[in-house]
């Protein structure tokens, strides 16, 4: 087969599914058990940080 | 050290330049070398001066990289009101042909002026404002100073470089006839030398973060710069047929090359205005309205399924034509499918505001921000829409178009770098607040307004345009021909030209108004240990 049907099969076969289940697997993912609670911190981060840098020891840090 | 090398390779570029000068084939090849030579030799005198001088070595990894977001507001803010200015006039060419000048034929025609225009708003005041607000947003959320020194200065100076030789290009004949692309190859290759050089220094930053997580904003940034990378190279594929001039001939031909070209425009619109300036939304609303976005699982699945759907779409720009129908029929149903992502992440910026609606009628900064998610969430309901077939048969072609990419322009990208620029002016300059909150909401009316005036005009003279073009007698003969429909459609022109003034002059309200705030709002104090009035 030349080029194009060779990566036309592929590309509407396996990469097809494999890019609709990774779809659906960060939906599902999202959706996980513990998740709301997970998100609460990443939600807040333009909050923290506002005029300069974290330090280099930013495992202290006291979230304001 | 560098310097010596930085001296030797300015100096080559400002020799060969005036080398191809000479040479050169065409008048606007001609003017971009002796810009690219004059630019060079300009450096090369900068450089210059400084070399062999002391070097300062403070360590600034302590403090955030805000000199070259102070220029690129400033810059956001010139390019808006020249984009805003020169579609004005065009509208108004539109309107009045004799403003089509017979001095300035072949230069200041609407044919000419037009890519200007396009070229001026989307990449000089839109770029900017992605440039600026993603180098801003990527700091903050990763606390950390942004990566790779200087680097940053040059991404700035040689965007605005590539806007100028594109914008001196356009006015003296150079296009390679593409929407949305249409530079030169000289000018496209710049653009990926700079463009690589944004990614290095927003991936370099998000690399040496500081937060575990990197914040939603930044993704919407991330894929925002590889994907218009990859949709550049790709549809700018070209051979010159001189390297002293600016004539290039696109490797891809025929239907192949409009679908390329109309994969990448749509993703102009999906990536550089959509997925850019959501960016943009998911940092400065949260700030504004100062409580955390609505839901953050919802911003990953927008993230994701935006990003899933979007680059499938452009087909639908090529219903009825030599384009297959499956690819137009895909185009079609990722189209539609769109809307819901789109939705979610509407509804997702404004549900932030739940719980502080009260600040729609004191800040007219968040009254901005949420328009412009109004606006949003109108034309991605619009662009579904016509990117039926049947809708399609009747909207193409027609001003129907232009309505709708100006209330997505206008409204969403517009409104949404007010805004983004009204909050950032007082945090750069450290000033305690904007200098009027009432010229900004003069500028919110002025807008508006304007807006409004645009697209309902546009809907009017679509509609009749295109029931005008397939329009037939009892025996099958067109009924119109169109210069008719050419002489119906002066007075909705007319109305879309008042509607650009409207929206200009807010536009130059907003410059004044940061001008004054950087001039004359006081300084917030440097003192932490002030104490509260009561």
């Amino acid at each position: 087969m030349e080029t194009y049907s060779i990566l036309r099969q592929f590309a509407d076969s396996w990469m097809l599914l494999v890019l609709f289940a990774f779809f659906v697997g960060v939906i599902l993912w999202v959706f996980r058990p513990g998740g709301t609670k997970a998100y609460e911190n990443p939600a807040s981060i333009p909050f923290r940080n506002e005029n300069k840098p974290a330090s280099n020891h930013a495992h202290d840090e006291k979230e304001a | 050290m560098t310097n010596y090398i930085k001296l030797v390779v300015l100096g080559l570029i400002a020799f060969f330049a005036l080398i191809a000068a000479n040479y050169a084939r065409d008048l606007a090849y001609l003017a971009n070398a002796l810009t690219v030579a004059a630019v060079a030799a300009g450096t090369f005198l900068w450089v210059l001066r400084n070399t062999d001088e002391p070097v300062s070595t403070t360590d600034l990894s302590g403090q955030y990289m805000d000199g070259v977001i102070r220029f690129g507001v400033v810059a956001t803010a010139f390019w808006g009101v020249v984009g805003f200015l020169v579609g004005t006039f065009i509208a108004f060419q539109l309107a009045f042909p004799g403003l089509n000048f017979e001095w300035a034929e072949g230069y200041a025609n609407f044919g000419r002026l037009r890519p200007l225009h396009t070229s001026a708003v989307i990449f000089a005041f839109g770029g900017n404002a992605l440039i600026c607000t993603s180098f801003y947003v990527v700091q903050r959320t990763s606390a950390a100073r942004l990566w790779g020194g200087n680097l940053a200065w040059f991404v700035f100076w040689g965007y605005q470089l590539f806007i100028v030789l594109a914008a001196t290009g356009y006015l003296l004949g150079a296009t390679q006839s593409k929407e949305y692309a249409e530079p030169e190859w000289y000018t496209d290759l710049w653009l990926t030398v700079v463009w690589l050089a944004y990614l290095a220094v927003f991936v370099g930053t998000l690399v040496k973060r500081k937060e575990p997580h990197i914040y939603v904003a930044n993704w919407f940034f991330l894929s925002f710069i590889i994907t218009v990378a990859m949709l550049h190279v790709v549809n700018n594929l070209s051979i010159p047929v001189s390297i002293f001039g600016s004539k290039s001939v696109q490797v891809f031909s025929g239907v192949q090359d409009a679908m390329t070209q109309w994969w990448y425009g749509h993703n102009a619109v999906g990536f550089f205005l959509t997925a850019g300036f959501l960016g943009m939304m998911y940092y400065f609303v949260p700030k504004q309205a100062e409580r955390p976005v609505f839901s953050y699982k919802l911003s990953i699945i927008h993230f994701w399924a935006l990003i899933f759907l979007y680059i499938w779409a452009g087909p639908h720009h090529l219903h009825y034509t030599a384009l297959p129908d499956w690819a137009g029929t895909l185009g079609m149903v990722f189209s539609i499918v769109l809307w819901m992502p789109s939705w979610g992440g509407m509804i997702n910026g404004l549900m932030t505001l739940s719980g502080a609606w009260d600040k729609l009628r004191t800040d007219p900064i968040i009254r901005m921000m949420v328009i412009s998610l109004g606006f949003y969430g109108m034309s991605t309901f619009e662009g579904p829409m016509m990117s039926i077939r049947a809708v399609n048969s009747l909207s193409h072609y027609t001003d129907w178009t232009i309505g709708h990419v100006h209330s997505g322009a206008l409204g969403w990208n517009g409104m949404i770098t007010f805004g983004a620029l009204y909050f950032l002016v007082p945090k750069l300059w450290a000033r305690e607040s904007l200098y009027s909150l009432r010229l900004v909401s003069w500028h919110f009316w002025l807008a508006t307004i304007g807006i409004i005036l645009y697209a309902a005009s546009m809907w009017v003279t679509g509609i009749m345009e295109g029931l005008m073009w397939r329009e037939v007698d009892a025996n099958g003969f067109l009924v119109n021909s169109f210069a008719d429909t050419v002489g119906a459609k002066f007075p909705m022109y007319v109305v879309r030209a008042l509607g650009g003034v409207l929206f200009l002059s807010g536009g130059m309200i907003m410059c004044y108004n940061l001008y004054m705030t950087v001039r004359r709002s006081p300084a917030v104090t440097a003192d932490n240990s002030a104490v509260p009035a009561e």
